[in-house]
C-alpha cells in the first residue's frame, strides 16, 4: 500500500527495550484505590454511591452527565471509604474529585448481561454498551469513545483507522497488547468498524514494532482488516499525522476528523471495547508501563484504575537509584507528578522514573534562528517566530502564525540547540487565550447583570414616583370631598 | 416681464424639490451621537464600577472617544482591553509595560459579617446576596471585583481576594524570561 510523507517529526532515543519484552502481568489488588470523577475529556461523572457502600468490581460508582462525558466504575469490589478531594493526575497537583474505594479482596464482578453473538447487534447497541462501559480514548487524550462513534456513525465515515503506532519513547503497552492478546484486539477492531459503518479498517502501527506487525497481519487474515506497517517517526501517533501518513487526507485547521470522513481509535480502546461487548466488563483496568532508567525492573502491567503510582513502582522492584523526575505518560507530551501519591486514571499510558543522565538540564541560550524547529514541526508552523510574539505579549499575531494549529507535540523544543522550551511557550499561549475568553464571557454576564439592575432602579423609581402621584391625588380628592361637606353643612 | 415670472417660479420649484430631497436625508440617513464612543463602550466591561475615575463606562468610552484618556484607563480590563482599544483607536501601546491585573474578587469572611445589607445595594452587578441579620455571600461568577462592598463594609467582613485556581482554570505559567 502507498504511504503518504509526513513533513517534519524527529528520532527519539525510543528506549522501549527498557520493557517491550516484559509480558503484561497483573498487579495484585492495592489496600486503596483513589478513583478520579473526571478521567475524561467534558463534564465530570457525578457519584452515585455512599461512603460505606459495597460495591461489585465493575459496578458503576459515578454517572456520565452531558453531551461529553464517562461513567466511573468500581475497579474492584470492595467499600466506599470516602468521597472528597484527592491530588489530581494533573501538571498542577490541584484536587479532584475522588472516589477512595477499600477492596475488599474478593475481586467479585458484577454480572452483566452478554450478547451471544456481539457482531449483529445493531451499530447503537455497540454505541449504548460502549458509553455504559465508561470507554474513553486509551491514547492518552481520554476523548469519551461512545461520543465518537455516535458521531461518526452519522456522518457516514468511510475509514476506520486504528493507531497502533505509539510513537511516545519508552512506552510499550500497546506493542504488549498487540502481541499478547491480538485475537481480542482484531475483534474489538471488527466491533468498531461495524459500529460505524466504515468501508475500509486500517491499522497502523511503527515498523520498529515487527512482532506485532506480525501477529495482527496473521489474526486480521481473512478479515476487512488491514495492518500497515508505517515509518518510526514522532510524533507518528498523533492522529491527524497518522491519518496523512495513511490516507494522504490532512485535516483542514480548525476542522476535525470527521470533516475528512476519518475515525481514529487506539488499539488500547479496541481491546476495552471487545471486553465490554464480549465479557460484559467496563473499563476498570489499563496497560500501564513502568520504565525509565530509575526504575529496577521495568514492566507492563495491567493495573485497576485508581491505583497509586507508588504501587506500581514498588511492585517494580522500587528504585535502582532516587528518580529526579517522574512523568505519567510519554516523555514527550506526559505530565511531571510531584510525587507518587498519584492514582492512575484511565488515560494513563505509562509511569516515568528518570535519573539526572536522562534530563537534560542544559542552560538555555538565546534563538539564533537555525530554523530547526521550523523542520522539526509536523504541521509546518514557525516555532520561533510563534516564540517571538508571544515572548512581546502579542498573543494575536502568534495565532496569525497558527498557535491554534500546534499540537504540543514537543518536537520543536526537542531540537532547538539553545534548549529554549518553545512548546512550554505555545500551552501558555493557548492556556492564557482561553483565560482570555472565559474573561470575556464572564464580562458579557455581568454587563448584562449591571444593566438589568440600571433597569430595576429606574422601574422602582418610578414606580415610587407613581404610588407618590397616586397618594398625593387620593389626598386633593379627600380634602375636595371634605371641603365639599363641609360646604353642604 | 413672462421671463421673470418663469425665473421665479422655476427657482422656487427648484428649492422645494432640493428642500424635500435633503429633508428626506436627514431623516433616513441620521447619525445618532458618537458612533465611536458607543463602540467603545460596548469594548469596557459596562460594570460601571468608576474605578477609572469615570462615573460609569459611558462616560469612559465618551472621554476615550474624545481622546481624553488613556487606552489604559480600565484596571478590570486588563492587558486584553488596552490591547482591543488600541487597535480600535490607532494607539501605539508597548504592552509588555502593561501591569497585567489579577482578576479578583470580594469574598465574605463568615465570622465578621453582621448582616447589615450596606454592600448588596451598592453592588453594580446584583452578585451579593443576603438579608437583615442574615451572613451575605458574593457570587464568584458574577463578583467583578469593583471595590464599591469594601468601600462600605463596616466591619471590614468583605475582602479581595485573588479569583481560586481550579483545575478547569489552571494553565502553564509564561516561561521566566531568562535570556
Amino acid at each position: 500500500m502507498k504511504l503518504f510523507r509526513l513533513q517534519g517529526g524527529i528520532h527519539p532515543d525510543t528506549c522501549k527495550i527498557l520493557s517491550a519484552e516484559q509480558p503484561i502481568r497483573s498487579l495484585p489488588l492495592p489496600n486503596w484505590l483513589h478513583i478520579p470523577l473526571q478521567q475524561h475529556i467534558g463534564a465530570s461523572a457525578k457519584p452515585v454511591v455512599k461512603v460505606g457502600d459495597r460495591v461489585y468490581k465493575g459496578q458503576v460508582i459515578a454517572v456520565s452527565q452531558g453531551a461529553v462525558s464517562a461513567s466511573i466504575h468500581a475497579s474492584t469490589s470492595g467499600e466506599i471509604a470516602a468521597i472528597g478531594n484527592y491530588p489530581a493526575p494533573h501538571p498542577s497537583g490541584l484536587p479532584i474529585f475522588t472516589i477512595t474505594l477499600k477492596p475488599d479482596g474478593a475481586d467479585r464482578w458484577l454480572e452483566q448481561e452478554v450478547p451471544d453473538e456481539p457482531l449483529t447487534l445493531s451499530p447503537e447497541a455497540i454505541a449504548m454498551r460502549v458509553n455504559a462501559a465508561g470507554i474513553v480514548g486509551l491514547g492518552g487524550a481520554a476523548f469519551p469513545s461512545a461520543v465518537k462513534l455516535n458521531v461518526s456513525r452519522r456522518s457516514q465515515v468511510q475509514t476506520l483507522i486504528i493507531n497502533g503506532s505509539e510513537c511516545e519513547p519508552y512506552l510499550t503497552g500497546d506493542d504488549r497488547l498487540m502481541r499478547e492478546r491480538t485475537s481480542a484486539v482484531i475483534q474489538g477492531i471488527r466491533l468498531l468498524r461495524h459500529a460505524v459503518g466504515a468501508q475500509d479498517v486500517l491499522v497502523g502501527i511503527e515498523d520498529n514494532k515487527s512482532q506485532a506487525i506480525t501477529a495482527m497481519q496473521f489474526a486480521a487474515m481473512g478479515t476487512e482488516v488491514q495492518v500497515i506497517p508505517i515509518p518510526t517517526l514522532y510524533p507518528m501517533g498523533s492522529e491527524k499525522q497518522l491519518v496523512k501518513v495513511l490516507t494522504g487526507k490532512e485535516v483542514p485547521a480548525n476542522g476535525r476528523l470527521a470533516d475528512i470522513s476519518v475515525l481514529v481509535h487506539n488499539v488500547g480502546t479496541a481491546y476495552a471495547v471487545r471486553q465490554a461487548i464480549y465479557l460484559g466488563r467496563p473499563l476498570v483496568t489499563r496497560v500501564v508501563t513502568v520504565s525509565g532508567g530509575a526504575v529496577a525492573k521495568p514492566s507492563n502491567l495491567e493495573v485497576p484504575i485508581g491505583t497509586l503510582v507508588e504501587e506500581l513502582f514498588r511492585f517494580c522492584g522500587g528504585f535502582r537509584e532516587t528518580p529526579v523526575r517522574l512523568l505519567m505518560g510519554g516523555p514527550m507530551m506526559g505530565i511531571q507528578l510531584p510525587n507518587t501519591q498519584i492514582p492512575v486514571v484511565k488515560g494513563t499510558s505509562g509511569v516515568l522514573a528518570f535519573t539526572a543522565q536522562e534530563i537534560t538540564g542544559n542552560r538555555i541560550s538565546p534563538c539564533i534562528r537555525c530554523a530547526s524547529c521550523l523542520r522539526a514541526c509536523p504541521i509546518g508552523l514557525q516555532p520561533l517566530e510563534m516564540v517571538a510574539r508571544i515572548r512581546a505579549h502579542d498573543l494575536n499575531g502568534a495565532i496569525r502564525l497558527g498557535l491554534k494549529d500546534c499540537i504540543a507535540c514537543g518536537s520543536c523544543s526537542y531540537v532547538c540547540p539553545a534548549h529554549i522550551p518553545l512548546v512550554h511557550y505555545f500551552n501558555y499561549a493557548k492556556g492564557e487565550l482561553a483565560a482570555r475568553e472565559r474573561i470575556k464571557l464572564k464580562q458579557e454576564a455581568t454587563r448584562k447583570l449591571a444593566e438589568e439592575r440600571m433597569e430595576r432602579l429606574a422601574r422602582l423609581a418610578r414606580e415610587r414616583e407613581a404610588a407618590a402621584a397616586a397618594r398625593q391625588a387620593a389626598k386633593a380628592a379627600k380634602e375636595k370631598q371634605a371641603n365639599v361637606l363641609a360646604e353642604a353643612i | 416681464m413672462q421671463m421673470i415670472g418663469v425665473a421665479i417660479l422655476s427657482l422656487t420649484l427648484l428649492g422645494l424639490a432640493l428642500g424635500f430631497l435633503l429633508g428626506t436625508a436627514a431623516y433616513y440617513l441620521k447619525v445618532e451621537g458618537n458612533t465611536l464612543a458607543a463602540e467603545l463602550e460596548k469594548l469596557l466591561p459596562g460594570s460601571q464600577c468608576g474605578q477609572c475615575g469615570f462615573p460609569g463606562c459611558t462616560a469612559a468610552a465618551q472621554a476615550l472617544a474624545n481622546g481624553q484618556a488613556a487606552v489604559t484607563l480600565c484596571p478590570p480590563g486588563g492587558r486584553v482591553l488596552v490591547e482591543t482599544l488600541a487597535a480600535r483607536l490607532g494607539v501605539e501601546v508597548n504592552l509588555a509595560q502593561v501591569k497585567e491585573t489579577i482578576p479578583i474578587i470580594a469574598e465574605v469572611q463568615e465570622d465578621l459579617c453582621i448582616g447589615c445589607t450596606r454592600c448588596f445595594k451598592v453592588c453594580p452587578t446584583d452578585a451579593i446576596l443576603g438579608a437583615a441579620k442574615q451572613i451575605h455571600v458574593v457570587f464568584r461568577e458574577a463578583c467583578t471585583g469593583c471595590n464599591q462592598c469594601i468601600a462600605v463594609c463596616p466591619t471590614e467582613s468583605l475582602q479581595l481576594k485573588p479569583v481560586p485556581v481550579t483545575l478547569q482554570s489552571w494553565y502553564w505559567e509564561r516561561p521566566a524570561m531568562t535570556v
